[in-house]
Parts: structure tokens; C-alpha cells; sequence
């Protein structure tokens, strides 16, 4: 095994314990502390496939930005294990079912896929170095991207909408 | 063979990271002495003066001391994220000492060695990554204590450190537009080259320093710590070497940050005055290296002296007058200077004409 690869089988096994960690642990605070944990292991993926730009703007804005402000409401709310209030028995069954059917839908949809001849180009590659993607966003992608910028600009100015009135 | 791994370079990278961590350490502890004496000579004392000669072994009294002292962990606390906390502090703190170009290289016998641990081309990014990850080892400690003081501080930190996560990154923006690159390494060679960034960019460094204040939480931004209004801030349940590595992770920070703004803006290991390439060439390159070294420590030795300054003579601020200096001055501003560089390097690329 290369040293790609031993990393690769570490950073997802981490992923995928966190993530059910993540879901599993009682105490809110410890399942946002897991989540950030997956955003870790995800950006270390996004290494792995040279993709630096996406990895460390993956970690200011989820792990750095977004998870923070979920912490401080979870804090700020006091919610603990004990006070959390248990979800009817039949509301869990049918989460377990419908979480079922979703991974049936991703085994069907990808029974068929052609993922053997799709080697992904790990430690290679310059798609994801930050002069590539600026020039393929600013030259290719313009209207989109500025069109999805205006999207922003309207999430903020809503939010400062409601955020005013009293 | 199992694993192709290049030992030499894992060698040389782990003495490198080595040698960075423990300079950062004893200067962090330096900075403690320095601190106390900068506080003496503003105040018209005369500082630690009992341990060894002017007092310079007041710093492992100091640690021996922490070391000694009983260790607490409150019982309705998690324990777990109460040790947790401090740990991620400092590790915090430590991390961005990665991508800052400590000098040249040497030349070992024709083997180059770059003293620089990760020359990555997203360096200031990733500086920017690990300075928002700095939220975490507070708000977990001050979450960790189940202590309602400790979490307020907590917050009131943690908001603080967002709120001019923004101005930092905005003020960087039109340094970058200058530079045209992020590996921090290529920042330093464009200035030996050429001037130093903090004559294109003298709003931007003072932007860019305002907020290293407050991420560092140092006066007049160390509202976390206000001990006025919140006892001690958010490591109040905090004691023995534990409180020592919330307490020291703020001056390693000090010491990193004064770091990045002198590569940033003032030419990082550039010898000021001095050609280096033919300095060189002239008498050797290790030499060179070594002197360069020499010349970023003193230029972070005065901005952390500026630091320090700063706390003896300025107040702290009110906690509105944080916020509104943050995103009402401090962010607008970095947007027109933002704007302004914009402009000027359109300009300048199109030939000084419309």
C-alpha cells in the first residue's frame, strides 16, 4: 500500500465513524463536535485528490464559520441529554424505514455505474489548484456564479430584514 | 518494499518542525517576562527583578509554578472537553507556524533545505482556516466548565473573533490582488524584489492589524477575559497547567501573528537594506539563511513589543463599540480599500489609460 492510499482508508474510516457517531451520541454538542470531525476527515479526502482550494474553503466556511454558529445556539439553548425530549416510537420506525429506502435507491442507482474504469486521480491532477478553478470560474462560468452571488446578496439582505424587526 | 517513503525528507521535516515549535515555546515564554517588564517600565516600576539576573528565570518559576499547582476538574463538568479544550487552544496556536517562510534554505553539501515546513499554494488561506478553527479550543472550555460565566465569555469571544474574521479576510483580499499569489513564500521573494507591501498597502496592514488584536484577544479587544464583569472570563473553572496552555496559547498566537503580518507586509525574512541574492552569493548561503532568520525574529520582536504597548496604554473597548467598530467601520473600510486596489491594478494593467 502507498502512503495515498493508507491515508485514504484512515480519513474514511474516520469519516464514517464520525458520521455515525454523529448521529448516534445523545448530548447535541457532542454530535456537532462529531460533525465537525466528518468536515476534517472530508477535507482531508479533498487533499488526497489535489483539490487544496475546496479543502481549506471547506474548512473556514462549514468548520470554521457554519458549525460555530450551530454551537452557539446549541449552547446558548442549554440542551442536554436529559432535557431533549424522546421522539415517539413510531416517528423512529419510520425514520428507520425511510433512511432504508434512500440507501436502496443509491444501491440501485449505482449497481449499474461503471465505477471500476473511474479511477480517480489521487496526489495528481490541477483541475482543483486555486489558478485553474478562478480562471475556469471567471472565464467559463461567469453568469452562473454572479447569478449565484446575487443569490447571496439576497439570503443577507433577508436576514437582515427579519433580523430588524422587532 | 511496503511503504515508498522518502525518510530523509520525513527527518528533515520533523527536525524543522521541531526546532519552529520549540522557538515558538521559548519565545512565547519570553514573551510572558517581556510582557511584565514592558507593564513595569510604562508604569514607572521595575518588574520581575528576583529570579536570576533582571529577572529572566521569572518565566520557569513561573510554569514550575503552574506545574505544582492542584489540578481541578468541576464535577458537573465533561471531562473529557474540559481536558479537550486547552489542548486545541494551543494546537491552534501552533499551526499556522506550517506555512510561514522562516528564511531561505540552507545548503547542506548541495542538499537544499527550505526552511519553510509546507510551501502550499493556499498559504494565506490556510492561515485563515486555522485562525477560525482558534474559536473552538475557547468555546469547548468555556462549554466544558458548566459555568454560566465561563459560557458567556465563551460566546462573547467566539462572536468576536467571527466578527473580524471578516475584516481580516476582506483587508487580505487587496494585498492579494497586488501579489497575485497565496503561497506566502512567493509574497516574501515579490517583496525582496521589490518594496515591501505596506507601501501599496497601508490600510489594509493597519486593518489587517486591528484585527490581529482581536483575534489574538489582547487589550483593548480581550473582552473574553474581561475579569470586571466575568469573573475571569472563559477559563475561569480552569487551574494548574491547563489554565497555563489557555494562558500561553494566547502569546504563541501573539508571536505567530506578528509572524504573518511581517511576511505579509513587511518583507517577512528580507534583510532590509541589503541585496540578498548577492549577500549570497558573497558569503554563503547558510550564512545567509541564518541572518535571515535573524532578520524576521526582530522584526516579530517588535511587533510583539507593539503588541504589548498597546495593552499598557489603550482601555478595553465596551462590547457594542466592539461590534460597531467591526462591522461598521472596520469592514467598510476594507471593502473601499478593496475596491480602490481594484481599480488601480485594472489601470495599471491596461497602460494607465480608461
Amino acid at each position: 500500500m502507498s502512503p495515498t492510499q493508507i491515508l485514504f482508508w484512515s480519513l474514511s474510516v474516520l469519516a464514517l465513524f464520525s458520521a455515525i457517531m454523529m448521529v448516534a451520541s445523545k448530548n447535541p454538542i457532542h454530535s456537532v463536535l462529531w460533525l465537525i470531525a466528518v468536515f476534517f476527515s472530508i477535507s482531508g479526502h479533498y487533499i488526497l485528490l489535489n483539490a487544496q482550494f475546496l479543502a481549506i474553503v471547506n474548512l473556514i466556511v462549514y468548520a470554521g464559520a457554519i458549525m460555530v454558529l450551530f454551537l452557539f445556539v446549541i449552547m446558548l439553548m442549554n440542551l442536554n441529554a436529559d432535557t431533549e425530549p424522546q421522539k415517539n416510537k413510531w416517528l423512529k420506525i419510520a425514520g428507520v424505514i425511510a433512511g432504508g429506502a434512500l440507501l436502496l435507491v443509491f444501491v440501485a442507482a449505482l449497481k449499474n455505474a461503471d465505477l471500476k474504469n473511474q479511477i480517480a486521480q489521487v496526489n495528481g491532477g490541477n483541475i482543483g489548484l486555486i489558478s485553474n478553478l478562478g480562471l475556469s470560474l471567471f472565464h467559463d462560468y461567469v453568469i452562473p456564479f454572479e447569478i449565484s452571488s446575487i443569490l447571496f446578496l439576497s439570503a443577507m439582505v433577508g436576514a437582515v430584514v427579519i433580523g430588524k424587526r422587532e | 518494499m511496503l511503504l515508498t517513503i522518502d525518510w530523509l525528507f520525513i527527518l528533515e521535516k520533523c527536525i524543522l518542525i521541531a526546532v519552529i515549535l520549540s522557538i515558538s515555546l521559548v519565545v512565547a515564554m519570553y514573551e510572558t517576562w517581556a510582557e511584565r517588564k514592558v507593564a513595569a517600565v510604562i508604569q514607572d516600576r521595575r518588574g520581575p527583578n528576583r529570579a536570576g539576573p533582571f529577572g529572566i528565570l521569572q518565566p520557569v518559576a513561573d510554569g514550575l509554578k503552574l506545574f505544582m499547582k492542584e489540578e481541578i476538574i468541576p464535577n458537573l463538568s465533561s471531562p473529557f472537553l474540559f481536558v479537550v479544550g486547552p489542548g486545541l487552544a494551543m494546537l491552534t496556536a501552533m499551526m499556522t507556524s506550517a506555512v510561514v517562510p522562516w528564511s531561505s534554505f540552507f545548503d547542506i553539501k548541495g542538499h537544499i533545505v527550505p526552511l519553510q515546513v509546507a510551501d502550499i499554494n493556499i498559504g494565506v488561506l490556510y492561515v485563515f482556516a486555522v485562525v477560525s478553527m482558534g474559536v473552538y479550543g475557547m468555546m469547548i472550555g468555556g462549554w466544558a466548565s458548566n459555568n454560566k460565566f465561563s459560557l458567556l465569555a465563551a460566546v462573547r469571544g467566539a462572536s468576536q473573533i467571527i466578527s473580524y474574521e471578516l475584516a481580516m479576510g476582506l483587508s487580505i483580499i487587496s494585498l492579494l490582488f497586488i501579489t497575485g499569489s497565496l503561497s506566502l513564500k512567493t509574497i516574501v521573494e515579490q517583496q525582496q524584489d521589490h518594496i515591501i507591501n505596506f507601501v501599496y498597502q497601508p490600510l489594509g496592514f493597519f486593518i489587517f492589524l486591528v484585527c490581529a488584536f482581536a483575534e489574538c484577544n489582547r487589550t483593548p479587544f480581550d473582552l473574553s477575559e474581561a475579569e470586571s464583569e466575568l469573573n475571569f472570563g472563559y477559563h475561569q473553572e480552569y487551574s494548574s497547567m491547563k489554565l497555563g496552555f489557555y494562558l500561553f496559547a494566547e502569546y504563541v498566537n501573539m508571536f505567530i501573528s506578528s509572524a504573518v503580518m511581517a511576511t505579509l507586509f513587511f518583507g517577512g525574512y528580507d534583510i532590509p537594506f541589503v541585496n540578498d541574492h548577492q549577500f549570497g552569493l558573497a558569503h554563503g548561503q547558510n550564512l545567509l539563511a541564518i541572518l535571515q532568520g535573524f532578520s524576521l525574529l526582530i522584526k516579530i520582536v517588535i511587533f510583539i513589543f507593539f503588541f504589548m504597548w498597546v495593552r499598557w496604554t489603550i482601555p478595553r473597548f465596551r462590547y457594542d463599540q466592539l461590534m460597531k467598530l467591526g462591522w461598521k467601520i472596520l469592514i467598510p473600510l476594507a471593502l473601499i480599500n478593496m475596491l480602490v486596489t481594484g481599480f488601480l491594478v485594472l489601470f495599471k494593467s491596461n497602460g494607465w489609460h480608461f
